[in-house]
């Protein structure tokens, strides 16, 4: 039988520890789910203040919007491909080098981190501008005849994103590599694995999950993305973010606006439960064999 | 399956001014069972990765039959390695853990799984095929790390204190075991640990290394009766260095002039029982320990010196009323006496 005084102390620890959740639980209360709940009352109400599904039904048959979700997931897609294929090597580099050597590298890769990204998205322009730096040197080195397009378009946006997004798919991977037991990839060596093979049967599937977690973060933060579209898109680049800035500045359509904002949100929910579903099934896989 | 010699050949190894390896040399003959034994920073691990690949030496050779490996990569190496935490691959299950060195190989997927039972087999863990890794035991997933380091027959089999996580008990079994797998294949076998029992229990021979240096390269009961050194003396058990002065033959004559090494559980309490020719140690009881199987008794010389004393249970009849202070004698037979050329007290 237990002591119900012990009982109650071990309640009143429980509570206290679980109150200390309060302040960060008030504060996602007001700032994200409060305005959320406003937005999705502001999408069924009319400029004249009736409820419908009018802003439904005028955002949603618009071509407008379609190609700003396409451009969405392109950015998304472009910005995590790219992510994967710079970041998963300089992380297994970065895992691999010497602390100290490591450490120095690290600084350069959060370096940027540290910069404001109005700062970084307006250095891109000096750089990728007609008569920026890069082409400035292309085309007085004769490398080419004329300054390539290289800002105002996609290719920009894709840069300064790539720019942003890359220390943070990083860090979750190389912490998830650095994590491998050194002794793993000696045992795969002494049966004969080369780098390669390593690579791929052990290293790898053992930092998945921090690839998943980097992945995941690069599409939350570039679904909404908003500055470097707008910066070095040049108006050309208009994924869903821009639409929506550019629908309430411009047409004060705070209805259409919010529809637009619930577009967004659903594609977050969509991708990130895809995301869940495929590392499920890939560390099923990855269990059973190599 | 054929095993091969190993020569090791003045190699060196330093960390900046560490000296982690000191010009060891070391012959090892092919399907022998070889223990590298010496306490933490005594270069064992180091020359056991310098065999492995993992650790470049600064100079030296290293032969593998008649094959200079000194340069060659650690995955053209082919040698079983069995690592102190296993280093079993914690994203694949037990059958795919062992069929990797196989996998690699190309081998066809019927004849990798033939194998791979086998082996699995050998380490009676058949049944547990399909186990994921988390769900097995220490002495399971030991057993594995032994069926992936033996399923492709490699010439050569290193193991880096592969029982230290294990409990008492199942450390003995797996000593026997782990021999047993050794005396079956015939597979030249390279051991490392710091517990001197387990060398003594397992090895063909004993290399006993300090500092970077070999101290010993010996069969057990050689290093453990014989020892070169006064530190082998010391690391192997209980040991007694005593100066020739103060040990006085029951016969009256004089010992040699050498320091003495004489283990504890040499001594008698009863002169009958170490012989005419045995000696004798006078001195007065400092403390006494009971230890289950034996009685520890640390007695104390008229020099100042501490000698161990260690009494059989079945003998020590009178141990538990002896008294701190008092004066008593130890016995030793002259058989028991070993003397350790050069060593000082």
């Amino acid at each position: 039988m237990a002591d119900p005084a012990l009982a109650a102390d071990a309640r009143r620890e429980r509570r206290f520890f679980l109150s200390l959740s309060l302040p960060a639980l008030f504060i996602v209360g007001l700032a994200a789910i409060l305005p959320i709940l406003w937005i999705i009352r502001q999408s069924f109400l009319t400029t004249g203040g009736e409820y419908s599904l009018g802003n439904y039904d005028k955002v949603l048959s618009s071509g407008l919007t379609w190609s700003a979700l396409v451009t969405t997931l392109e950015l998304s897609f472009g910005t995590l491909a790219i992510c994967t294929l710079l970041g998963t090597p300089l992380a297994l580099a970065l895992a691999s080098a010497r602390p100290r050597v490591a450490n120095l590298l690290m600084a350069f890769v959060m370096l940027p981190l540290w910069t404001s990204i109005l700062v970084r998205t307006y250095g891109w322009l000096v750089l990728l501008r007609r008569d920026g730096l890069i082409n400035a040197a292309l085309t007085d080195s004769g490398l080419t005849a004329e300054p390539l397009p290289l800002v105002y378009n996609f290719t920009g946006t894709l840069i300064g994103m790539v720019h942003y997004m890359l220390p943070l798919f990083l860090l979750p991977v190389y912490a998830a590599m650095r994590d491998i037991d050194a002794n793993l990839i000696r045992a795969a060596a002494s049966m004969g694995a080369t780098l390669g093979q390593t690579i791929r049967t052990v290293i790898l599937p053992l930092s998945a999950g921090g690839i998943f977690s980097g992945s995941i973060i690069v599409f939350i933060y570039t679904l909404g993305f908003f500055i470097t579209p707008a910066v070095l898109g040049g108006g050309k680049v208009n994924p869903l973010s821009t639409r929506i800035e550019r629908t309430l500045s411009t047409f004060q359509d705070w209805g259409s606006a919010s529809v637009l904002g619930i577009l967004l949100l659903v594609v977050m929910a969509l991708i990130g439960v895809m995301f869940l579903a495929a590392r499920r099934l890939l560390t099923r896989n990855g269990a059973a064999h190599a | 399956m054929k095993s091969l010699a190993i020569t090791i050949d003045s190699v060196r190894k330093t960390y900046g001014t560490y000296i982690a390896l000191d010009d060891v040399s070391l012959d090892i003959k092919a399907g022998e069972f070889l223990t590298l034994l010496g306490p933490s920073g005594s270069g064992k691990t180091t020359l056991l990765m310098a065999l492995a690949g993992f650790v470049r030496p600064d100079s030296g050779k290293l032969l593998l039959g008649d094959q200079d490996i000194t340069r060659l990569a650690p995955n053209k190496r082919d040698i079983g390695i069995v690592f102190q935490n296993y280093a079993l691959f914690p994203h694949m299950n037990v059958l795919a853990n062992v069929e990797y060195p196989l996998v690699l190989r190309k081998a066809p997927r019927a004849e990798v799984r033939k194998r791979a039972f086998e082996a699995l087999a050998r380490v009676k863990l058949e049944d547990l095929s399909e186990r994921n890794i988390a769900a097995l035991s220490g002495g399971q997933r030991q057993r594995v790390a032994l069926a992936r380091a033996i399923v492709f027959e490699p010439r050569v089999m290193l193991m880096d204190e592969p029982l230290s996580a294990l409990d008492k008990n199942l450390r003995e079994t797996m000593q026997y075991e782990i021999r047993r797998l050794h005396d079956d294949l015939g597979i030249t076998t390279i051991y490392v640990t710091h517990d001197q029992r387990e060398a003594l229990i397992m090895s063909d021979r004993i290399v006993v290394m300090n500092s970077g240096r070999i101290q010993q390269i010996d069969t057990p009961q050689r290093i453990y009766n014989h020892p070169s050194t006064r530190f082998v003396a010391e690391f192997m058990g209980e040991a007694n260095i005593i100066a020739p002065g103060l040990v006085r033959r029951i016969d009256g004559v004089d010992a040699s002039p050498e320091a003495l090494m004489i283990r504890a559980e040499s001594f008698h309490l009863d002169a009958k029982l170490a012989g005419r020719d045995g000696v004798a140690l006078e001195g007065t009881l400092r403390a006494k320990a009971f230890r289950g199987e034996n009685w520890l008794l640390t007695l104390v010389l008229d020099g100042g010196q501490e000698v161990l004393v260690c009494i059989p249970a079945a003998l020590a009849s009178g141990c538990a009323e002896l008294a701190t202070g008092q004066s008593m004698t130890a016995f030793a037979s002259a058989a028991k006496v070993h003397a350790i050329p050069g060593a000082r007290t």
